[in-house]
């Protein structure tokens, strides 16, 4: 039975990994190269690393701390932050990244999607999307598309952008809700669910880890194939081991050999 | 010399990579000379069968692969390159492929719809049949997949090793004396892929 994958996510700042809550008050976490090893030894399925200021300051993605984390570590891995043409997603996927992912630069400009997918494969290419709750009348759905890093609202409908994206080709969506990020009080699992539902895509929730409970509560109630934590691991308040031991005693299937 | 064959199939940074952390430098190349003279081969590769059929007919490539792996050169098809050395791929309307294996590639085709395709990341492999590649690994270890499509070999004795997804139990290991396969990629696979990388380093068939 194909495995729920815990993906680690790593918030890289001028080369170092750093957490906050809803992109304000960073803190300095560490090494990212390490930390990336660390959770490979530990048993992570995947990894995820967003350059978060590289979008905002225009400047290229580090390609060195890249080329160093696929030297470090023997599973896939995706980056984001700052990749905004082909060109990027290129030299990104040939320092050794599995996947691309790409956010605000897919809204700005949805060939992206199909051009990538067409160039390296629908497997390589990660749809990341803030979805915010909304009562917006242009979004049925509930929940408004933000990018900028939850700066700005787009009046895009979440779900539709999700059907959208897959429909040119994107292999994976990393539903990441702008209510629930940085609160570690749990996975939004209604807008979560709408996606996995309604697309035939893996679907990776994201934002509000905060206990293996919640994991196993998105990947029940909400069917989703994947789950990125970030405080709860950083803090070491919980290892990858201690939450793939509680997910295989809730009956979930997780990888057990590493 | 191990030579990973380049025929514009995806990427090979991570297999180069991952023969690095074992100390083989392997070289990268879609010389037919090269390729003849190679100890071992691995033969990776991702995206679509057509256009990888494609690519090894415009570089000449196919009678060099039935010559070295019909005189015993050992051989490791990863993923796509799996897949292309049966000899048929339902992908692309239907392609003729490699032969050196006999069977089929087809779709999957769940009927839960909570099964996507394509399958994307880690499932256990149940070990059919003892094998020098899989030496050292417990049966049942997981490796990373991602593929739509899987191969169906025409005799169970091809079948090494078998995983469950989208209601088939499909062939996740194959091979024949020389020709080793695997549908997942051991170069992403954490240590167990590894293991497998280098068991397949020593074999000597």
């Amino acid at each position: 039975m194909l495995t729920k994958r815990i993906i680690p996510c790593l918030d890289i700042h001028e080369r170092r990994v750093t957490k906050g809550v809803r992109f304000k008050n960073n803190i300095d976490l560490g090494d990212p190269v390490e930390m990336a090893t660390r959770y490979y030894e530990e048993g992570c399925d995947e990894l995820v690393f967003y350059d978060i200021t590289a979008s905002s300051e225009r400047r290229p993605i580090d390609l060195e701390m890249v080329r160093e984390v696929a030297r470090a570590i023997r599973i896939p891995f995706a980056v984001g932050g700052g990749i905004t043409s082909l060109d990027d997603m290129s030299a990104v996927l040939l320092a050794g990244a599995e996947k691309v992912s790409i956010n605000t630069p897919a809204v700005l400009n949805p060939e992206l999607i199909e051009e990538g997918a067409r160039r390296f494969g629908a497997q390589c290419i990660v749809l990341g999307m803030d979805p915010v709750r909304s009562d917006n009348p242009a979004c049925p759905s509930g929940y408004e598309i933000t990018i900028r890093g939850f700066r700005e609202y787009t009046g895009i409908d979440a779900l539709e952008w999700a059907r959208r994206a897959e429909s040119m080709g994107a292999g994976e969506i990393v539903v990441n809700s702008v209510d629930a990020d940085g609160t570690r009080a749990g996975f939004e699992l209604n807008i979560t669910r709408l996606i996995a539902e309604n697309t035939g895509i893996p679907v990776v929730a994201s934002g509000g880890a905060g206990n293996p409970r919640h994991l196993a509560e998105v990947f029940i109630k909400a069917g989703a194939d994947a789950a990125i934590v970030a405080g709860m691991i950083h803090t070491g308040e919980y290892s990858i081991a201690q939450i793939k031991n509680e997910l295989h005693q809730a009956g979930i299937p997780v990888r057990r050999h590493w | 010399m191990t030579a990973i064959i380049d025929y514009g199939a995806g990427n090979l940074t991570s297999v180069k990579l991952a023969l690095q952390t074992l100390g083989v430098d392997a070289l990268i190349t879609s010389d037919p000379d090269r390729i003849m003279a190679a100890e071992r081969i691995i033969f990776p590769g991702v995206g679509a069968a057509g256009a990888a059929m494609e690519s090894l007919r415009k570089l000449g490539l196919q009678e060099i692969l039935h010559t070295v792996t019909s005189r015993g050169t050992p051989f490791l098809g990863i993923c796509l390159g799996t897949q292309i050395i049966f000899q048929h791929s339902a992908e692309d309307g239907g392609v003729d492929c490699l032969g050196l294996l006999q069977g089929q590639v087809i779709r999957f085709a769940p009927a839960d719809r909570r099964d996507k395709v394509p399958q994307m990341g880690w499932n256990a492999v149940s070990f059919v049949r003892e094998h020098p590649v899989l030496k050292g690994i417990a049966d049942g270890t997981e490796f990373y997949f991602v593929h739509s499509y899987y191969p169906v070999p025409d005799d169970d004795a091809a079948i090494i090793g078998q995983t469950g997804y989208a209601g088939v139990d499909f062939a996740a290991v194959t091979g024949r004396e020389n020709i080793a396969a695997t549908q997942f990629h051991p170069e992403k696979s954490g240590r167990a892929g590894l293991q497998l990388l280098e068991n397949f380093l020593r074999w000597k068939p």
